[in-house]
């Protein structure tokens, strides 16, 4: 990946790469040989502390015979499923929260209710009441990550500077110019943030979710299952994916997120 | 005069919004369009609650459960916060640890419950590093932002009026670095109750509130499933608003570091 990128660039650069790359694998070479170390000195059962090479192995086989990939593309898809209805859901609800005093009063209650409570906790009444398996999933992540985008979204809309909204309206546009060019960039970038933890929060759950729902595919299933035979090193295995497409999730969804709305907001340096 | 008027019809109209809310769970509730076992009343679940407080089950059963977080969350700070101040202030360190918590902190606490039940089997430990595990990062995250986004004008600034390491360290740095460590703890307290909820239903032990809820589906008890929801989002409530709240007053409202509200 790296080689690709650095092919055209002068040698100083590729040099410089090179080291970044070197300096970055140096910690993983490092845990990777306790790791390994440990595993042969057979302080542990090597059923349940696998070698390096078991876990390559099983990685690829489970790779191979589509049995990996299927299960990833299950998890993505019901995450994005979620993910996707509580966008809708909740930047609407958020919205209308933002725009309208009555929706506020009555809706902010029961939302504040609702919403501190650990999304997990309501996994078993929502197995019960639609059944193990896809629909109880999807719902139960929509459910738990609406939250934060319903909270950002309502912020950002009142956020919108008074001062924009009344010279938008003396410059005579109607409610639904001003909804659609004042109000909705205004509150664009809290919306971003909103989204942004509410996809990290149904990511952190759905693993957990798939152990629970007993769905037929998917990475949690895939760990959970595996522990039934010992498969250790499948569960490493899931374990790697789970932690590159949670890499994926941060390197081209969050910061791409973090950076639009930085710089929207004109700020440096926004963390937290 | 309107503000307070307006103020008392937003009261008034979140009560009605609450009991309308609850009247209309009542009714579908009793009209029997559901079995009642998977829709309680709410007399029932109150019921319910009243009797596992006054029996003390429920004592425990959040006794165990803020036992596991607040050990695991402990461990968190213990280790989260030096290491992010190591990591902000000595650059090797930074080099070496930034990769590893770069990989691991996208891995979902929960992830790693089946790993850690064949590893040390079920019951606290296994839940009490799962909230490790899910705090630590925040924690470490955070501290590390902080100390780095320490204004150097402030550092130079009491370097030249003669403050040495410690001072340094102790006056400026970790006052400076507060309102990053807060919010840390905040974020990380907030994934341990989350993360116990959820390996106290998978790597079921024999008490605690995740248990007691995931417990309860096998036998339909959706009324004990219901009080034990109240007991938590109550305790979670009271650490949120109340405990952190006030540390954040006492400390860096105090100090007048907090430039904005977070939502």
């Amino acid at each position: 990946m790296h080689d690709a990128a650095t092919f055209g660039a002068p040698p100083t650069v590729r040099s410089e790469r090179l080291l970044a790359v070197i300096r970055n694998a140096f910690p993983f070479l490092v845990v990777g040989a306790i790791w390994e170390i440990v595993a042969r000195a057979g302080v542990f059962p090597r059923k349940l502390f696998p070698t390096l090479g078991d876990i390559a192995r099983s990685f690829v086989d489970l790779t191979a015979s589509g049995i990996l990939p299927h299960h990833a593309i299950d998890t993505v898809l019901r995450l994005l499923a979620g993910f996707g209805l509580a966008a809708i859901v909740g930047v609407s609800i958020g919205v209308l929260m933002g725009r309208s005093r009555r929706a506020e009063d009555i809706l902010l209650p029961l939302v504040s209710i609702l919403a501190p409570i650990p999304g997990l906790a309501y996994a078993p009444l929502f197995l019960l009441w639609f059944g193990p398996g896809e629909v109880s999933a999807v719902l139960l992540v929509a459910f738990v990550s609406m939250f934060a985008i319903i909270f950002n979204s309502w912020t950002g809309v009142k956020a919108v500077k008074e001062i924009w909204l009344r010279s938008a309206q003396a410059m005579g546009a109607d409610d639904k110019r001003v909804f659609r060019y004042v109000i909705l960039p205004g509150a664009l970038p809290y919306i971003l943030t909103g989204l942004r933890l509410g996809l990290a929060q149904a990511w952190r759950i759905l693993v957990a979710v798939e152990m629970l729902a007993a769905v037929p595919w998917g990475l949690g299933w895939l760990i959970f299952g595996a522990r039934e035979f010992l498969n250790t090193d499948a569960m490493m295995a899931g374990i790697i994916v789970i932690a590159l497409i949670g890499l994926g999730l941060e390197k081209y969804v969050f910061q791409k997120i973090e950076d639009y709305t930085v710089v929207r907001w004109g700020m440096m340096g926004s963390m937290g | 005069m309107t503000d307070t008027a307006q103020r008392r019809r937003s009261l008034i109209r979140g009560l009605l919004s609450i009991a309308a809310a609850a009247a209309f769970y009542q009714g579908v509730a009793m009209s029997g369009l559901f079995p009642k076992v998977l829709l309680p009343s709410i007399p029932t679940v109150l019921t319910t609650l009243y009797d596992m407080l006054s029996d003390g089950s429920m004592f425990q059963h959040a006794g165990a459960t803020l036992y596991r977080v607040l050990i695991g969350f402990g461990l968190a700070i213990a280790i989260g916060l030096p290491l992010g101040i190591l990591m902000a202030r000595f650059k090797p360190v930074e080099n070496f640890l930034l990769p590893l918590v770069s990989a691991l902190m996208p891995i979902p606490s929960f992830s790693l419950v089946p790993l850690f039940m064949l590893w040390f089997g079920i019951g606290n430990l296994t839940t009490v590093l799962i909230v490790f595990y899910a705090a630590t990062f925040p924690m470490l995250f955070n501290t590390w932002t902080g100390v780095r986004s320490v204004n150097p004008l402030w550092l130079r600034a009491a370097g030249a009026m003669g403050a040495d390491e410690r001072r340094l360290f102790w006056k400026v740095i970790v006052p400076g670095a507060s309102p990053f460590i807060i919010t840390g703890m905040r974020q990380a307290f907030l994934r341990s109750w989350i993360a116990v909820v959820g390996a106290e239903m998978i790597a079921a032990s024999d008490y605690g509130l995740g248990w007691v809820i995931f417990d309860s589906k096998e036998f339909l008890q959706t009324d004990v499933m219901m009080a034990s929801l109240v007991v938590i989002g109550f305790i979670g409530y009271v650490f949120e608003r109340l405990v952190f709240g006030s540390i954040e007053r006492a400390t860096v409202y105090r100090w007048g570091m907090v430039r904005m509200a977070k939502g």
